[in-house]
């Protein structure tokens, strides 16, 4: 009996799977053949890339699809010393560690504060805040390389926030990316139950505490979200460090990136280019593996609002 | 009173460091950008004089502003177009148009999206590099070298004032429709399941699916779509500067205002004229985002 069973499930899976098959018509072979092309045009360039960071400089001048006869891993040796692609990953990591915190903490309480407390003045703030999202950054490029040479010049901390400095880099990002983290996190603070903070309040707990013991925690989720936006926003960034890096040991990832192949020139080390490139992607890879549930979330809530 | 003086003490201080750092960083250097916009300012030391709409005569006289104009407005049409269509057709198939009967996504389609989406999380200028190799002319090209082999002729996507434009706007789309993709997904997975599968039932093809049921649904994700994708196309810059010939060539086949306003700004230091072509450059997407606004007050399908 139990083997009949068995039998009878087994078999009309079968069936079921027969089923299905014959339903897959051309119609549903050409819907796989499509995400598959898709799939190649966005695999291939990275997997290519990553091959030509192994081959020799005569291979990459020689034919593209062409297999390396050893594999040179000291390219990425040149490229992280020679190339200094280690110095501007660091660089990247200490700029984006600094504003990344910076802006959350500055746009938190801001959108806490325009969110919950209703004063003379907030709507005006708040616009302010969020016609920022309109402007285009082209236009106040000018006026921003002289704004922060001047920050140069103030006394006592000038030497630290002016031209080729980290933290002016690390304030220009911090302020730049207020108009759409104080816009999300007001929009989202509004949603958050006010009775669990009143009755803190009521128990004689200060604003103050009740916004990093209380109101943080229950935000959490908008946090994340807003901090995994900024995190890539900031990290890709390379318009701002253009203008306000000139120096080359202060540069970052982006900057080095791009240099190696619009200024190298004619004695460029093509290898070593092809191995940085793969040193730049390959954290990404990991990072977006890792967590691509929370990137791809973070990245879409923003539009969806 | 007490309460009051340390509620208004604590949105004071709350304020204070973000507001400052807003106006001084970037509300400031907008409202200069409108006055150095009017003055002759050339060089880190001269001093600027004022010379009123000047700058904007000769811009609109400039034949290399108005290549960058047409740019960033071919772009303005084609990068939504193209990624939208794009994007809106893998969303549908991944989950809606499996081909078999009911309504359920390709087998899969979690695979799909996650590498789809992967482009998205790259710099731009690391993408631009990226696309600076494999569209390199001869048959170390990754895609030339296959042609070759072929034996068909190389295409020159960088070096052909024809066809550099269109590459730039392929490899735009190449880092884009991934996370449209993704957008669209999360669109019609608020879409009730019913409605596809009432409209299979009543014997809805997977066209009449996609046209009479997702895309009215959608419209509002679309018009999302739009706006972000017309804002990139007006803003673009790093795959410009970065992947092209001569930063904007071959011959300002590809050029765009904001490279425009970089190479007058910081390489020929007319600090004037850059602005004046920023003040242009606002004008436009202040246009642009006013005219969607405009454009997509729409009734709401509710459900």
């Amino acid at each position: 009996m139990t083997t009949m069973t068995s039998w009878t499930i087994a078999n009309s899976r079968k069936l079921a799977r027969q089923e299905r098959r014959r339903r897959m018509g051309p119609l549903a072979l050409l819907t796989h053949l499509a995400l598959l092309l898709w799939t190649v045009l966005t695999v291939v360039p990275i997997l290519w890339t990553f091959l030509a960071s192994v081959k020799s400089e005569d291979e990459i001048f020689g034919a593209a699809w062409s297999l390396p006869a050893t594999l040179r891993w000291d390219n990425f040796a040149r490229a992280w010393d020679q190339v200094h692609i280690g110095q501007y990953f660091l660089n990247s990591v200490i700029v984006v560690a600094f504003s990344v915190t910076g802006t959350m903490l500055l746009g938190a309480m801001a959108a806490y504060v325009l969110a919950r407390y209703p004063f003379r003045g907030n709507r005006a703030v708040y616009l302010l805040f969020v016609s920022g999202l309109a402007f285009p950054v082209y236009l106040a490029l000018t006026p921003l390389f002289f704004v922060v040479q001047n920050m140069g010049n103030v006394p006592l901390i000038g030497p630290f926030i002016g031209l080729n400095t980290h933290a002016g880099l690390v304030l220009v990002y911090i302020a730049y990316s207020m108009p759409f983290t104080v816009f999300f996190l007001a929009a989202f603070f509004r949603t958050l139950p006010t009775a669990v903070g009143e009755a803190a309040m009521v128990d004689g707990a200060s604003h103050t505490r009740v916004f990093f013991q209380i109101m943080l925690p229950m935000a959490r989720p908008g946090l994340v979200s807003i901090t995994i936006f900024n995190v890539l926003g900031q990290w890709n960034q390379y318009q701002l460090p253009l203008v306000l890096l000139q120096e080359r040991d202060k540069w970052v990832l982006t900057q080095g990136i791009a240099d190696i192949s619009t200024a190298a020139g004619y004695d460029a080390d093509w290898a070593a280019l092809f191995a940085a490139l793969t040193l730049a992607i390959l954290p990404m890879l990991i990072v977006y593996t890792v967590f691509q549930r929370q990137i791809q979330s973070g990245l879409t809530m923003g539009a969806l609002k | 009173m007490f309460n009051t003086y340390r509620r208004g003490l604590f949105i004071t201080a709350f304020l204070a460091a973000p507001v400052t750092l807003y106006l001084v960083y970037v509300i400031s250097p907008y409202i200069q950008a409108f006055y150095i916009a009017t003055t002759d300012w050339r060089g880190v030391s001269a001093t600027p004089n004022f010379i009123g709409l000047d700058n904007f005569v000769r811009l609109f006289s400039d034949g290399i502003f108005w290549k960058a104009v047409t740019h960033n407005a071919a772009l303005l049409v084609l990068l939504p177009l193209f990624t939208i269509v794009i994007a809106l057709f893998f969303a549908f198939l991944l989950n809606v148009g499996s081909g078999g009967r009911g309504v359920a996504g390709v087998p899969g389609s979690k695979v799909y999206r996650v590498v789809f989406f992967f482009p998205q999380v790259l710099a731009v200028t690391v993408v631009a590099v990226l696309f600076q190799q494999v569209f390199r002319p001869d048959d170390s090209g990754m895609l030339n070298g296959p042609l070759m082999a072929l034996g068909l002729s190389p295409i020159s996507f960088l070096s052909d004032p024809g066809i550099a434009f269109w590459s730039v706007l392929g490899v735009m789309v190449w880092q884009a429709v991934g996370f449209y993709v993704v957008l669209f997904s999360a669109g019609l997975a608020s879409i009730p399941r019913d409605m596809f599968e009432a409209a299979a039932i009543d014997g809805a093809g997977r066209v009449s699916l996609f046209f009479r049921i997702t895309l009215p649904l959608l419209w509002d994700t679309v018009q999302v779509a739009w706006v972000y994708l017309g804002i990139l196309a007006l803003d673009v810059f790093a795959i410009v500067w970065v992947m092209t010939d001569q930063q904007g060539g071959p011959d300002y086949s590809t050029t765009v205002m904001a490279t425009e306003i970089y190479r007058n700004a910081f390489e020929y230091f007319r600090f004037g004229y850059a602005s004046a072509l920023g003040v242009v450059m606002f004008f436009f997407t202040i246009g642009f985002a006013i005219l969607s606004l405009r454009l997509s007050r729409r009734e709401r399908i509710e459900y």
